[in-house]
């Protein structure tokens, strides 16, 4: 089965699927905990806005979505903070107005609507050398957040007791949502725009359901996606087909499996 | 002796919603306060702004002499309402106390912090809940794992909300025996909000009668007046009433 990654595009797309599977379900746990799933389903909606920037202004798209999508997320979390708008409302109306941004870009230049197509559905076979890099510098930038862990996970816990506590919680809030942003970026050439909240949600879900404390969901997310990932990979190889809609699938089944077996709540 | 609170002519304002007016209040250090008023009096509104979770709309907080916000984090220890806690959220009750020392949520403790959480858990008498889920603690239990949190970084001031809250009546009296065993232990402050008037009698030192504005401060023969609490809630107290009308009815 090994013989699979010896191919080179095989390799880069096992790479491209490590780190997005790690960061994702990492962050994942977050959104999971602070009941964000829309706002992820709704920044990979943003995405195809970015994308269709990128591929107009002919561009690598990833490198555009990347600032792009970042820039919604913290108008999202703006909104969300100044107003007494919900946070589902201000995510549905950033989320529209991109995807209808992308829409009229990409008929304005409906030759990429083929490339459009890879970042809807996802295309890890074929990430390119760009993708790689704009993976891996998400991954870095994540690894750099690590120290904030404590504090994001005390704010999601309590808010009031992390305020009460001086933690800049409003600055962690931004900082987390711009990172679920480039997580999302980075990740939509794995698994597409349509299914890349799954990436983020359903790890971190598999992981609370066995979880006794924080930081054993967050490592048990992290496995699970990283295991969802190359299972993904070896069967989507194996059995040619999608490769993202299978990791999805495998992630899934890893999620009822542990409904199964988990204890009773 | 050292003011522990100071208000100087304090509003708090949510639009046209006035939660405090213009409240002046100097609470000294070592005082068991106990904090009583209606709904929507402004009660945690006051601890908000004490801990440096609101700012005023006008006048001055002043904590320990310095502004609420500037006043280190070590020095408050802050019990909130536990029908607040998010039971969703994966944690153990040593992980709780011990954030209390950490100011973050912790990974992993190290062998000090877990030796100083199970010391707080043991002063409540909750060693055995150190590896129970918060998911599984009765109401009881977690004001009681909340409380050994407060402690854990012995402050200099104690914030509750409602800590009696989801206690049966045993557990209420350990939690004030605990209370004032701290506070003697330490010269700590306590101020506590709380709508059990006789609790108010019997445990505080003074006691604060609020209804957007101060009512009655002092000893609690005083603050607990009928003119007080008349002004206060209306009444003097529905049990009272309530068992007066009853007798009229009868007779």
């Amino acid at each position: 089965m090994l013989e699979v990654f010896a191919l080179p595009f095989m390799q880069r797309a096992l790479l491209a699927g490590l780190l997005v599977g790690a960061t994702a379900s990492y962050f994942g746990v977050f959104v999971v905990q602070r009941r964000m799933s829309f706002l992820g389903s709704g920044l990979a909606h943003a995405a195809l806005g970015g994308v269709a920037l990128g591929l107009f202004l002919d561009a690598e798209p990833l490198f555009v979505a990347l600032p792009f999508t970042v820039l919604i997320a913290l108008l999202i979390a703006w909104v969300r903070e100044r107003t007494e708008l919900g946070g589902d409302t201000a995510v549905g109306i950033f989320f529209s107005l991109s995807v209808a941004l992308g829409v009229v870009l990409l008929a304005l230049k409906s030759e990429y609507a083929a490339d459009a197509m890879a970042f809807l559905f996802g295309s890890i076979l074929a990430v390119t050398p760009a993708d790689l890099w704009a993976m891996v510098l998400v991954a870095l930038a994540s690894l750099l957040t690590l120290p904030v862990w404590g504090r994001w996970a005390y704010a999601t816990f309590d808010r009031d007791l992390a305020r009460a506590d001086r933690l800049p919680v409003l600055f962690d809030d931004y900082l987390l949502t711009a990172m679920v942003a480039a997580v999302v970026v980075s990740a939509v050439k794995v698994v597409g725009i349509l299914l890349v909240a799954a990436f983020l949600v359903i790890p971190a879900a598999s992981a609370r359901l066995f979880a006794r404390t924080f930081a054993q969901m967050t490592l048990f997310s992290i496995l699970f996606g990283l295991f969802g990932v190359v299972a993904g990979l070896v069967l989507s190889y194996l059995y040619d087909v999608p490769s993202g809609a299978t990791i999805i699938l495998v992630e899934s089944g890893i999620f009822l499996l542990s409904l199964l077996a988990s204890p009773k709540t | 002796m050292e003011a522990a609170v100071e208000f100087e002519n304090v509003s708090v304002r949510y639009g046209s919603y006035t939660a405090l007016d213009g409240v002046s209040l100097r609470i000294p250090e070592g005082a068991f306060v106990a904090i009583i008023g209606p709904n929507g009096a402004g009660k945690s509104t006051l601890l908000k702004l004490i801990l440096g979770l609101l700012r005023p709309s006008e006048g001055e907080v002043r904590v320990f002499g310095r502004p609420a916000l500037k006043v280190p984090a070590e020095w408050l220890g802050y019990v909130a309402q536990f029908k607040t806690l998010d039971r969703s959220f994966p944690a153990l009750a040593l992980e709780l106390v011990a954030s209390g020392l950490r100011r973050r949520w912790p990974f992993r403790l190290s062998a000090r912090e877990r030796e100083a959480a199970l010391a707080a858990l043991r002063r409540v008498r909750g060693e055995e809940l150190a590896d129970r889920r918060l998911s599984r603690l009765s109401g009881g239990e977690l004001q009681r794992v909340y409380l050994a949190r407060a402690f854990v970084r012995r402050p200099r001031m104690l914030l509750l909300d409602e800590p009696a809250t989801g206690m049966d009546v045993l557990g209420e009296a350990d939690m004030y025996r605990m209370l004032e065993q701290y506070q003697r232990e330490h010269r700590a402050t306590v101020l506590m909000i709380t709508h059990d008037w006789e609790a108010a009698r019997y445990h505080a030192t003074h006691v604060l009668v609020l209804n957007r504005r101060v009512i009655g401060f002092g000893p609690p023969e005083r603050a607990l007046s009928d003119e007080c609490l008349r002004r206060a809630f209306g009444h003097v107290g529905h049990p009272h009433e309530l068992s007066f009308s009853v007798e009229r009815r009868d007779a």
